[in-house]
């Protein structure tokens, strides 16, 4: 049975494309809740790049540190969103730009 | 026991104090009446304790005279161990009982005399605080012990000198003599550490155990010469010597009680005693005498020729005293320790009777000070008159008042003590005929003649044309209730200490009659008598001597009658002399001397100090510094804009730097 192999490198491609795609989100959309669910597309092209280079490596070590990684975002999304709440419940608002109250 | 007599002035400081600072916020405060019984009550439980130890030295040999308490350990490092000790003798049992005994009359009269005050419980917390202080320093058994009481005397004549501080006036005379003292502290200082280098102790008995026992090698001699011209530049200050004495006249401003009590009988007096404690050291040095001796003869003198022109009561019995203590540190100075502790004595009697006899005048003439608007009060204030007139009678030297036996003594000494000089002796009998004068016109310018306030004083007697001579007044509605103007009597509890004191004027002289003196006997483990007489001087001599200076005094007495008798006269005399009179009334002009060559070069080094140096280049130097943080600070807080993104846009830029450096170096 001949299955078909996905090459590493077309993974890999796919795996920086969303990382970026996600940091263009942080660094561009004013709305926390954007913000926060691309961390969340950011963390999850590391976890996949790290699943990828396991499988390449032959290394248990990556697919463990994803575990991790998993359970810290968890952790991270759900402080996150309750400060979201926080913010929103003093500020009415979630646009980061009218959140600035730390100014120099 | 001796630690009594320090203790129960100071718990009626606390008392009074506290019962004062209680009072602050409300409308009534205590009376006059009552806090001045417990201030009395204080220090005449004081003056009872002095009397029981003075019996007690009396009963005791005369050669271990010694009462001695020690309350704690105060100093105690390498080199030094200090007790906080008191210690009783012959000397100070008399300064003790004249400072309590004369202190009890006083605080009796300020009952009367601060009956009308604001603050009745502050003058006399502060009056028993400076008896308290006053006690310590002739208490002291050691010189830092004496020098805790001479700041601490120092710091009440402050405090009662500007105690009516709203008036600027006032508040700055009080200033004066502070900064004065302060001039004359630092000699002391001085002496004190030099007598610690030099001999190892500062402990009286001790020192003068060290001194006895052949502890002064010739090299040390110098030594003690420098200790003792510095300890007199102490004295200078505290007993208002030559060039020091400016403070003393215008410390007036404070309450006539204070005069009386601080600035006549017994704080400026500390000087004597500090002299006469240390006798063993002048002694040893004839140039530290001669110059003691010689300030002393020409304060007297100019004090006196000051005073021969002053218009204001007080002001003339200032320069009175300043001269009376010139001619005490006259006596030191020739070594008559034992005639200038007497005149000390004495002096407390008769001139704390004069100050309260001019306060009582002052409060009957309603504040008036100047002489010039009195008159005549012989039949208004008889009482006053007599004791006034008791006390006039003393300080010219009229026997058998004491100041004739205390004066005629130093004038004796003067002549012919081997360490004495001519010029001396007629700087002191100069100045005796001055005084006899001075003290005469001011009698007959405020009892005898014509009443001239009527024609002056009361009919425009509105608290507006006082002028200068407004000093030591009591508050403004002190005299609301008597209408009038007429001059009154002032009531029994003024007059009865004064009364006291005029006997004590009249009798005080006899412990030192000549030639049976009980005090050089009792002063004699303390102060081993007299100097030698020169050569060629017959003890005859001393009754002419006594004569003479009799005979000076009536002539003083006599021309002042001559010239104040008769006001045509008077005015006369007073015109062909104007110039010279005018340089007198204005104290020879040494208080514009001393603003011209002291005060305000010092203002200008201060001015340039202050302007130039301070604010051009240290403040310009600090502000510079924060100036520039202030500035880096304002360029640094632009990128604090608060905006989570920009934050995150320069952690990423700053990411891809460092993954970029790692993975291909400084390219």
């Amino acid at each position: 049975m001949n299955v078909p192999v996905v090459q590493p490198w077309v993974v890999l491609s796919f795996c920086s494309a969303i990382f970026f795609i996600g940091l263009a989100g942080v660094l561009i959309r004013r709305n926390i809740l954007i913000i926060i669910m691309c961390i969340e597309l950011m963390l999850n092209a590391v976890n996949l790049t790290l699943v990828t280079y396991s499988e390449m490596l032959n290394d248990l070590n990556g697919e463990m540190a994803v575990f991790f990684v998993i359970v810290v975002a968890a952790v991270e999304s759900a402080i996150g969103l309750s400060l979201v709440i926080a913010v929103f419940r003093t500020l009415r608002t979630v646009d980061t730009d009218s959140i600035q109250s730390l100014r120099g | 026991m001796l630690s009594l007599i320090v203790l129960l002035p100071l718990l009626g400081f606390l008392a009074n104090g506290f019962w004062y600072m209680s009072q602050l916020k409300k409308e009534h405060k205590a009376q006059a009446s009552h806090v001045g019984a417990l201030g009395t009550a204080a220090i005449g439980g004081s003056f009872l304790v002095g009397l029981i130890c003075f019996f007690r030295l009396l009963a005791m040999e005369p050669e271990h005279r010694v009462l001695e308490q020690t309350l704690f350990s105060w100093i105690f490092i390498e080199g030094l161990h200090l007790d906080f000790a008191f210690r009783l003798d012959a000397l100070n049992s008399l300064f003790v009982l004249v400072i309590t005994g004369v202190g009890t009359l006083i605080h009796i009269y300020s009952i009367g005399y601060m009956s009308h005050d604001a603050s009745p419980g502050k003058f006399f917390a502060y009056l028993n605080l400076f008896c308290a202080c006053m006690l310590v320093l002739v208490l002291g058994a050691s010189l830092p012990v004496l020098f805790l009481g001479w700041e601490g005397v120092g710091l009440c004549s402050y405090l009662l000198i500007s105690f009516w501080y709203t008036d600027d006036e006032k508040a700055s005379a009080g200033k004066k003599a502070f900064i004065v003292n302060r001039v004359g502290d630092f000699g002391f200082l001085l002496g004190m550490f030099l007598i610690f280098t030099t001999f190892g102790t500062i402990d009286f008995a001790n020192l003068k155990m060290v001194v006895a026992g052949g502890g002064v090698t010739p090299e040390k001699l110098a030594a003690v010469t420098s200790i003792c011209l510095l300890l007199f530049v102490g004295c200078m200050g505290k007993s208002a010597q030559i060039p020091l004495y400016v403070w003393l006249p215008d410390a007036m401003a404070g309450p006539t009680p204070v005069s009386a009590l601080i600035h006549a009988a017994t704080m400026v007096t500390s000087g004597i005693y500090l002299v006469s404690r240390l006798n063993f050291l002048y002694t040893l040095s004839p140039d530290a005498m001669l110059f003691v001796a010689m300030i002393g003869g020409l304060t007297a003198l100019f004090a006196a020729s000051i005073a021969i022109a002053q218009n204001d009561i007080k002001k003339v019995l200032a320069y009175s005293t300043v001269s009376q203590l010139g001619y005490m540190f006259l006596a030191c100075g020739v070594g008559a320790y034992v005639s200038g502790v007497f005149h000390v004595i004495t002096h407390a009697f008769f001139k704390a009777l004069l100050f309260l006899g001019a306060g009582s005048v002052i409060h009957g003439m309603h504040e008036e000070q100047d002489i010039q608007k009195m008159g005549g009060l012989r039949s208004k204030m008889p009482r006053t008159f007599l004791v006034f007139g008791a006390g006039w009678l003393a300080i010219c030297g009229i026997p058998p008042f004491s100041g004739f036996f205390s004066k005629d003594e130093i004038l004796w000494q003067a002549f012919s003590s081997s360490r004495s000089e001519l010029w001396l002796w007629l700087l002191g009998v100069v100045t005796a005929l001055m005084t006899a004068f001075y003290m005469s016109r001011l009698f007959i310018l405020t009892f005898l003649g014509e009443g001239r306030w009527k024609s002056h004083g009361h009919a425009k007697h509105d608290k507006h044309d006082h002028g200068p001579h407004d000093h030591g007044h009591a508050p403004k509605d002190a005299h609301a209730h008597h209408g009038g103007g007429e001059p009154h009597e002032s009531p029994w509890i003024m007059v009865g200490p004064l009364v006291a004191l005029a006997i004590l004027s009249l009798v005080g002289g006899f412990i030192g009659i000549p030639h049976m003196s009980w005090l050089e006997h009792w002063l004699e483990p303390i102060i081993p008598g007299f100097a030698p007489i020169k050569d060629g001087v017959h003890h005859e001599t001393e009754w002419v001597l006594m004569g003479f200076s009799v005979l000076i005094a009536l002539i003083g007495m006599g021309g002042a009658f001559f010239v104040y008798g008769s006001r045509a006269r008077t005015e006369k005399l007073q015109n062909s002399l104007a110039g010279f009179l005018k340089t007198l009334e204005n104290k020879w002009y040494v208080d514009e001397i001393y603003d011209a060559v002291i005060v305000r070069p010092l203002r200008v080094v201060s001015m340039f100090l202050w302007k130039k140096i301070d604010v051009s280049i240290i403040d310009r130097t600090v502000l510079g510094v924060g100036s520039v943080s202030e500035m880096s600070g304002g360029v640094l807080r632009e990128t604090q804009t608060g905006s989570t993104q920009i934050y995150v846009v320069t952690f990423a830029i700053g990411l891809l730097v460092i993954v970029g450096y790692a993975l291909y170096g400084l390219v």
